[in-house]
């Protein structure tokens, strides 16, 4: 027992019970402080994840400020337009207005809200999970995003018309540090965006097309 | 030694003091265990921050924590109502039943008091002196263990225990008055 101060006063509430924690309180937490250890030891890895990726866009984005051309292409505009989009989707809670892997939900979840029914199809035998759609701002206009699953990756694919023009291959190009796979194919316009590497992302420019034919 | 495993060495034998001073809190054994069960949880969750230090005023203030989230969320009333407005309102109810000056405060202590009638005062209590009562007089805190875990200075805590204890008294007298 602590020593005693001096309270010069009698302890009344001494008398009073002393609760002592039941044996199954004790199970109880016993048994879930292991789990939370359990737990501990697996989202580690995952949290430093998290967090890199975090660091890794705010830098990304202060790092494209500072570099801001005084007078930027359209086709750059349009870049830094779909990759504050992807960075934006990746903050909690922003990567998709309607969550699901279902296509037949998600298609008519965009009808009403766009002047075009973008392509939407699940490429999970791909490697490509649907993860859900949402409407973004891109180079001025509003149009389709469809947000991915690869491996640990989230792949954006924004979608919008591009009346008129031939179908093309899907090429490559690095902005702030994410890839940018563009490519048209049945008169729209599509662009992938992910911090995973150029060729996962052709492989999925391949499968949509491939399931939209 | 895994962080698991000190944890369990330094943190689960103070178990008894977890739910004690919880069960004085939320006056209620289910939602003592739940305030202990959640404590815990978080006190695991922080325990690598614990460097030496006694653990036992450490979990001690994350178990008030948690009871005072508890409380917040489900009786508000008796949060809000600390400090001079519960003083104010514990009196009054005291002032309805007012016991004769001439009433020798020695004379309850030094009889036996029925145990039965000091949990019930002490649950009368605003929670503010209960608290400070529970671990100054049933968990032999100090008063500077006292105030770093209820975060209030050593001033504070001495004069919550000096009224506390006034309080109490009175509220005693009044049961073992009506008992009689």
């Amino acid at each position: 027992m602590a020593t005693r101060e001096d309270d010069d006063e009698p302890m009344i509430a001494r008398d009073a019970t002393y609760h002592r924690a039941p044996e199954e309180l004790r199970a109880r937490v016993r048994a879930s402080v292991a789990a939370a250890a359990r737990e501990e030891r697996r989202p580690a890895l995952w949290r430093a994840v998290a967090l890199a990726g975090a660091f890794a866009a705010v830098a990304a984005v202060s790092w494209n400020l500072a570099l801001l051309d005084a007078a930027p292409s359209a086709e750059s505009l349009v870049e830094r337009d779909l990759v504050a989009a992807h960075v934006r989707s990746l903050m909690p809670g922003h990567l998709e207005d309607v969550a699901s892997s279902d296509q037949h939900t998600v298609k008519p979840w965009f009808a009403g809200k766009l002047d075009f029914s973008p392509p939407v199809h699940d490429l999970a035998a791909a490697g490509f999970p649907l993860a859900g759609g949402r409407l973004d701002y891109v180079g001025g206009r509003p149009v389709a995003a469809l947000a991915y699953r690869y491996r640990l990756h989230v792949i954006n694919v924004f979608v919008w018309p591009a009346p008129g023009s031939p179908d093309t291959a899907p090429r490559a190009a690095i902005r702030q540090g994410y890839s940018i796979v563009r490519w048209v194919h049945g008169g729209m316009a599509f662009h992938a965006v992910s911090d995973a590497e150029a060729a996962p992302l052709a492989a999925l420019a391949e499968a949509l097309d491939r399931a939209a034919d | 030694m895994t962080l698991h495993a000190r944890f369990e060495k330094s943190v689960l034998p103070h178990l008894d003091a977890a739910y004690n001073l919880a069960r004085w809190l939320t006056r209620n054994d289910q939602d003592a265990q739940d305030v202990v069960q959640e404590a815990y949880l978080r006190a695991f969750r922080y325990f690598e921050g614990l460097r030496g230090g006694d653990a036992r005023a450490w979990l001690l203030a994350i178990v008030r924590n948690a009871g005072y989230t508890w409380l917040q969320k489900n009786r508000p009333a008796e949060v809000l109502a600390l400090d001079d407005a519960a003083a104010v309102a514990a009196e009054a109810e005291v002032a309805g039943h007012a016991a004769p000056p001439e009433t020798n405060p020695e004379v309850i202590v030094l009889q036996s008091v029925n145990r039965k009638l000091v949990n019930q005062a002490l649950e009368d209590l605003p929670v503010a002196y209960r608290e400070v009562l529970v671990m100054r007089e049933l968990e032999d805190l100090s008063y500077k263990e006292i105030a770093a875990i209820a975060g209030v200075p050593i001033g504070t805590v001495m004069s919550r225990l000096a009224r506390g204890r006034e309080l109490l008294r009175r509220l005693l007298e009044i049961r073992m008055r009506k008992a009689s």
